[in-house]
C-alpha cells in the first residue's frame, strides 16, 4: 500500500512538471509579441517594458521556464497584464463560485442517477430500465449549452420562477444562492447524471452475475438482502471513481455554462482572459484546474485502493 | 515475390482472418442493418452529408441575406424556423452549418486517429523508454479537461475553422493512442506476431499487417464515439466565439447569439440547438450500435470525459 501511494504521488509530481511546461510554453506559441497583442491600443514603452521583464520575457527560454517553475511552486502566478494585479489572487476569487456550481450539480446528478441506475439494472429490461437508457443516452448527446438556454427559456422566460442568469455569494444570501445556482446546476448536473446512471447500470449488471451473488440467491436470501450485502458494495466501488472525476473536471469550470448564466467562477475567468488576451491569467487558470485534476486523481486512487486492495498489485 | 514474403502472406491470411480487419467491419455492418436505433443513427447522418455537401443549394435563401424590416419573425410558411435578429433565415443558416460541424468533426478526429494510433503503436510495439516517454506526454494532456484545453490552444493560435480542427484534434489525440496501446500490448504477444518475427517480417509490416487489422475494432468504436464528441466540442468553441468566424454561420455561435433574444425568440434557441442534438445523438448511436459488436468490453472511458 505505501509503495502505492508512493509510485502514484511519483506519477503525479512527473506530470504536473509535464502541465507546467505546457502552460508555460502556451505563452511561447502566441504568434507575436504577447505583451504587444495585449496592450493593443493602449502600448506604451513603459508599461511594454515593465510587463515585459516582469513576466520574464527578456530572459532566455529555458531560464524562463525555470524561473516560472520556481515562482510557481511558491504560489506566484506573475500578474495580470490588464489590471496589473496578482494572478493567484485573481483565481482564488473565482474559486468559490465554481466550487458552489459544481458541488451542487454533482449533489443533483448523484441524487438522479443512483436510484436510476441501480433500479435499472435490478430491472433489468423493465420500463424504469429503458427510460434510464433514454434518459442516458439523450444526456450524453445533448449539448449541455442548448439544455441551459431551453432551461433559460421555459423557468425565466415562460413561468419566470428563476432569474435567467447572475450570481450571488452563498455566504451574502443563501435563498438568492439558491435560486440562481438552481439552473445552472441542474443543466450540468443533469449530464453528469446521464453519464454516472450509465456507469452505474453496467457496473451493477456486472456483479450482478457473479457467482457469489448466484449463491446468495441460492442459499434463499430475500433480493433486498443480496443487493444491499452483496451487489451494492461491489458495484460501487468504480462509481466513486467516476463521482470524483466528474467532480474534478466540473471544478475545472464548465466553461460554456459558466459564460451562459454569467457564473463568475473559474470558467468565467478563462473565457475572459482569452477575450482580453491576457495570457497570465489563462495560463493561471489552466495551471490551477489541472493541478485540482491531477490531485483529485491521486485521492480517488488511493482511495480506490482502500477500497479494494486488488488494485495495488496490478 | 521472395519465399520469405510468401509465408509471411500466407501468416497473415491464416491468423488474421478470424478477427482481422474484413470479417470485423463485415460483422459490424450487419448488425448496424439490424438494430433499429443504429439504423435511424444511420439514416440521420447519411442526410447530414448530403445536407453538408448540398447545404447551399438546399437552403432558401442567403445565408448573410439582412433584412431588418423583417427581424425575429416567428416560424412561418416563407420561413420556417423563423428570422433573427437581423432577419436572416434561420433555416437556411441551419442547413449551410452542418457542412462545418461535418468539417470540424471530420478533420479533428482524422488528425486525432492518425496521430494517436501511430504514437500508440510505436509505444506498445517498441515498450522500454519509448513507450514511457510517450505515456508520459499523453498523461499530461489527458491531466487538462478536455474543453479547457482546446480553448487555450485556439486562445493561442487565434480563434477560427482550421485553428479549432488542430485544438479538437490535439485534444482528442491521448484517447486514441491509449486505446491502440493497450491493443498492441495483448496483439504482439499472440504467436503470429512471433512468427512473424522469426522468418525476418520487419517491425513496421509486422504493425501495418498484423497488428493494426487485429486492433481494428476497438479504433472503429472510438473513431464513431469520437466523432461525437468532437462534433459537441466544435459547437462550444464556437459558443464561445472561437470557431468559425462570422458571419460564417455556425450552430454553437447561432445560439450565442441568439441567447439575448430567446425568452422573446424561441426559436433562435430550439432550432441551431436541435440541429447540433441530432448529429450526436446519430453519431452516438451508431457508435453504440458498433461497441456492442465489436466491443463489448470496452470501458466508457471517453463518456467518462464527455463532462470534461
Amino acid at each position: 500500500m505505501a509503495r502505492f501511494v508512493l509510485r502514484r504521488l511519483l506519477q503525479s509530481c512527473v506530470v504536473l512538471l509535464g502541465v507546467t511546461l505546457v502552460v508555460f510554453l502556451l505563452l511561447q506559441l502566441v504568434p507575436g509579441d504577447p505583451v504587444r497583442v495585449a496592450l493593443g491600443t493602449r502600448f506604451d514603452p513603459q508599461t511594454y517594458e515593465a510587463l515585459r521583464a516582469r513576466a520574464g520575457l527578456d530572459q532566455p527560454l529555458v531560464a524562463q521556464y525555470f524561473d516560472y517553475l520556481g515562482r510557481a511552486l511558491t504560489g506566484d502566478l506573475g500578474v495580470s497584464f490588464r489590471s496589473g494585479r496578482p494572478v493567484t489572487s485573481i483565481v482564488l476569487e473565482r474559486l468559490p463560485a465554481t466550487l458552489s456550481l459544481a458541488v451542487t450539480a454533482v449533489v443533483f446528478a448523484t441524487l438522479i442517477a443512483f436510484p436510476l441506475g441501480i433500479l435499472s439494472a435490478i430491472r433489468s429490461g423493465s420500463f424504469v430500465d429503458h427510460a434510464a437508457r433514454v434518459f442516458s443516452q439523450f444526456g450524453v448527446s445533448v449539448p449541455d449549452f442548448w439544455m441551459g438556454i431551453m432551461g433559460i427559456l421555459l423557468f425565466a422566460g415562460v413561468l419566470g420562477w428563476l432569474p435567467p442568469s447572475g450570481y450571488v455569494a452563498l455566504t451574502e444570501d443563501p435563498a438568492g444562492w439558491a435560486s440562481h445556482v438552481a439552473l445552472p446546476a441542474a443543466t450540468v448536473g443533469l449530464v453528469t447524471a446521464s453519464i454516472l446512471t450509465r456507469f452505474i447500470r453496467s457496473s451493477m449488471l456486472e456483479v450482478l452475475s457473479e457467482d457469489y451473488v448466484r449463491t446468495a440467491e441460492a442459499k434463499g436470501l430475500r433480493t433486498r438482502v443480496v443487493v444491499l450485502r452483496h451487489v451494492l458494495r461491489n458495484a460501487l466501488i468504480p462509481v466513486v471513481t467516476v463521482v470524483a472525476v466528474q467532480l474534478a473536471s466540473l471544478l475545472g469550470g464548465v466553461i460554456v455554462i459558466e459564460v451562459l448564466f454569467a457564473w463568475p467562477g473559474i470558467g468565467r475567468l478563462t473565457y475572459d482572459s482569452v477575450q482580453a488576451r491576457d495570457y497570465p491569467v489563462l495560463q493561471g487558470a489552466i495551471l490551477l484546474v489541472a493541478a485540482l485534476f491531477l490531485l483529485v486523481n491521486l485521492l480517488v486512487d488511493i482511495l480506490y485502493a482502500r477500497l479494494d486492495p486488488r488494485i495495488t498489485v496490478r | 515475390m521472395s519465399e520469405r514474403q510468401r509465408v509471411d502472406h500466407q501468416l497473415t491470411a491464416t491468423t488474421t482472418s478470424s478477427g482481422g480487419g474484413d470479417g470485423q467491419l463485415r460483422r459490424a455492418l450487419s448488425a448496424l442493418r439490424h438494430d433499429p436505433l443504429a439504423l435511424t443513427g444511420s439514416a440521420v447522418l447519411a442526410l447530414l452529408v448530403v445536407v453538408g455537401l448540398a447545404g447551399s443549394w438546399l437552403a432558401p435563401s442567403g445565408v448573410n441575406d439582412v433584412d431588418v424590416d423583417r427581424m425575429l419573425q416567428p416560424p412561418s410558411w416563407s420561413h420556417p424556423f423563423g428570422t433573427d435578429e437581423l432577419g436572416r433565415d434561420v433555416l437556411s443558416r441551419v442547413l449551410v452549418a452542418a457542412r462545418v460541424s461535418l468539417q470540424v468533426g471530420l478533420v479533428s478526429v482524422g488528425i486525432a486517429l492518425v496521430v494517436g494510433v501511430t504514437l500508440g503503436l510505436f509505444a506498445g510495439y517498441y515498450r522500454g523508454w519509448l513507450d514511457n516517454v510517450l505515456m508520459r506526454c499523453m498523461d499530461v494532456l489527458f491531466a487538462f479537461p478536455v474543453l479547457l484545453l482546446a480553448v487555450a490552444i485556439v486562445a493561442v493560435l487565434g480563434p477560427g475553422l482550421t485553428t479549432a480542427m488542430i485544438a479538437i484534434g490535439v485534444v482528442y489525440t491521448p484517447i486514441f493512442a491509449r486505446v491502440t496501446r493497450a491493443g498492441v500490448l495483448s496483439v504482439r504477444e499472440q504467436v503470429f506476431v512471433r512468427a512473424a518475427v522469426s522468418i525476418g517480417a520487419s517491425d513496421l509490416r509486422i504493425m501495418r499487417r498484423h497488428v493494426l487489422p487485429n486492433i481494428a475494432a476497438p479504433l472503429i468504436v472510438q473513431t464513431s464515439l469520437s466523432l461525437a464528441f468532437a462534433i459537441l466540442s466544435e459547437a462550444a468553441l464556437s459558443f464561445l466565439g472561437l470557431g468559425v468566424q462570422p458571419p460564417a454561420p455556425a450552430w454553437g455561435r447561432m445560439l450565442y447569439d441568439g441567447r439575448g433574444f430567446v425568452t422573446e425568440a424561441w426559436w433562435l434557441g430550439v432550432f441551431p440547438g436541435a440541429a447540433i442534438f441530432l448529429t450526436v445523438l446519430a453519431f452516438n448511436l451508431v457508435g453504440d450500435a458498433l461497441r456492442d459488436v465489436l466491443d463489448p468490453r470496452q470501458l466508457t472511458v471517453s463518456e467518462a470525459r464527455r463532462n470534461s
